[in-house]
């Protein structure tokens, strides 16, 4: 068994600051758009603000690197990677209810696709320093 | 939107960025000199952001202000934290991880120069 603490050393140092500026991205946009436009798009803000809150439980439990945070992150990262193709498909779907991007839609195309391989990537790493 | 200074910016932290990417091939950890680059930029990021708000008062444009600022404060924020958490890092990947905080730099001056000008 290795030490927990590996998650936050060696290459998951990139990946938690990554996931360290969705976290702060997404929360901010997600925060504005509530704020002063909520009625445009309720359901693309809310689920912004899902994806936000993700984003931030990820980072931190990454960061944390101790079993328990290490099962935070594995659930965070599942429901990330569940979220992103599931907005991603419904953005293309029925691109009607998705007037207003989320940081999710079109499987993340508005941030290069990123939203998309970085769960993969979540996911990878804490395998391979489980 | 000083465009001048949103390129210099830009390059200065792609720079930046070859030069932390070159010190993780190289297996070795950031130095001083990384730090004074980014420095530089951060001292550029401040002067923007006073800027942007003084044009941002004083313009015609339909300029969606909240995002605006957003980006100005964010842009200030994310080299400081990728340094902390750099050097808090002994392998080279400390140079890795501010390498990708410099490329967040140019993506946040396109962000602010497509709200400017649209």
């Amino acid at each position: 068994m290795t030490d927990p603490a590996a998650t936050r050393h060696g290459p998951g140092r990139i990946l938690i600051l990554v996931y360290g500026v969705f976290a702060l991205a997404a929360t901010a946009r997600a925060g504005v758009q509530i704020a002063t436009q909520f009625d445009q798009a309720p359901i693309a803000y809310i689920l912004s603000a899902v994806a936000a809150v993700i984003y931030i439980a990820a980072t931190f439990a990454l960061a944390r690197a101790t079993k328990v945070s290490r099962r935070v992150a594995t659930v965070a990262i599942v429901v990330e990677l569940v979220g992103v193709i599931a907005i991603g498909a419904f953005s293309y779907a029925v691109p009607e209810d998705f007037p207003e991007a989320t940081v999710w839609s079109h499987f993340g195309q508005g941030y290069g696709f990123v939203p998309l391989v970085l769960p993969i990537l979540g996911l990878l790493w804490l395998r391979r320093t489980s | 939107m000083f465009e001048p200074l949103t390129w210099a910016l830009v390059a200065l932290s792609l720079v930046a960025m070859v030069f932390a990417i070159v010190l993780a091939v190289l297996d070795k950890r950031i130095n001083w000199t990384l730090l004074a680059i980014l420095a530089v930029v951060e001292v550029g990021l401040l002067a923007q952001l006073v800027i942007g708000i003084i044009q941002l008062t004083g313009t015609d444009r339909d300029v969606s202000g909240v995002f605006f600022v957003g980006y100005l404060i964010g842009g200030l924020i994310v080299l400081p934290l990728g340094a902390l958490w750099a050097l808090a890092e002994s392998s080279r990947w400390g140079a890795g991880a501010l390498a990708f905080a410099c490329l967040v730099i140019p993506v946040v001056e396109q962000r602010l120069h497509v709200i400017w000008t649209t």
